[in-house]
């Protein structure tokens, strides 16, 4: 015998009506990465056989920081959401899909801000 | 054989993967293949702000054969993944899901990850004396 009253059990069970901003959340960092990644790709490319000091000026001069910080919490957030959606297709039992989606959030976090706290060191010199 | 003549699902083991559905798998591959390679970014990142020596040995490692295999795989799923990805965005609008428009635009994908692919190493390969 429950505790929960008949309603109680039944109250909730629908959609947790987050699937909107999981999908909309997941096309709007899209549309930010395109530019973003396209200019990041050329310029590595452009910098990939500069010495030290040219890298450094390069990437920590601030407009070129504010677009690295940018790219990279798009790209992080991005990420997670995505490989949220294949954990949910394919790890099938309920604990490991959730270990594996709060592992990989976390982990994401972890380094977006390991890599935006090394970018503004970069831009501030030190 | 059952006589009811209900649709099946493809059998996938006989069955060929028409374009459209391979680079479906593709996309999703790419954006795995590419969180992963994250972890690449950050290592990068955070060796420029360790000071000259610290970047000196990240940057050998990524000149070398193995760094850049590396490279030229994250880059290709790079591009591949941008070019599907706007291929999506434009299916989200509603627009390019018809049959034929689906196989034209599965071509164009693949030539524009190729072509970009391309452009970038071309050009970090023409910049080779400092930038
Ligand atoms: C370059 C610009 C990018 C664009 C335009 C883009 C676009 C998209 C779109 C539209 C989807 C949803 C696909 C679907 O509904 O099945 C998606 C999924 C995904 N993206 Fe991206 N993306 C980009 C960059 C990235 C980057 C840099 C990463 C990784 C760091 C990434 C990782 C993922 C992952 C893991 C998925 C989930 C795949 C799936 O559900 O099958 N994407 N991307």
């Amino acid at each position: 015998m429950s505790l929960r009253s008949p309603l109680g059990q039944a109250k909730g069970l629908g959609s947790a009506k987050e699937g909107l901003h999981h999908w909309w959340a997941q096309r709007v960092t899209a549309v930010a990465l395109i530019p973003l990644t396209i200019w990041f790709a050329f310029k590595v490319a452009i910098l990939s056989m500069g010495d030290y000091q040219t890298v450094l000026d390069c990437i920590g001069s601030p407009w070129s920081a504010a677009l690295i910080v940018s790219l990279i919490f798009a790209a992080f957030y991005h990420a997670a959401l995505g490989m949220q959606v294949i954990y949910e297709d394919y790890v099938g039992h309920k604990g490991a899909r959730i270990a594996a989606i709060m592992g990989t959030n976390l982990l994401m976090f972890l380094f977006g801000a390991a890599a935006i706290i090394a970018v503004v060191r970069i831009a501030l010199g030190g | 054989m059952s006589s009811n003549n209900r649709p099946l699902s493809p059998h996938l083991d006989v069955y060929r993967l028409p374009l459209s559905a391979m680079l479906s798998i593709v996309h999703r591959g790419t954006g795995a293949f590419l969180t992963l390679g994250t972890i690449v970014l950050v290592w990068w990142l955070m060796a420029l702000a360790g000071g000259e020596e610290a970047f000196m040995s990240a940057q050998e490692f990524m000149g070398g054969f193995f760094g850049r295999l590396i490279l030229f795989g994250w880059s290709f799923a790079l591009f591949f993944h941008l070019a599907n990805g706007i291929r999506h965005l434009i299916w989200d609008a509603g627009y390019g899901f018809e049959k034929d428009e689906v196989e034209k635009s599965s071509f164009i994908v693949l030539g524009v990850s190729g072509f970009l692919t391309f452009l970038v190493w071309i050009i970090a390969f023409s910049f080779g004396v400092g930038a």
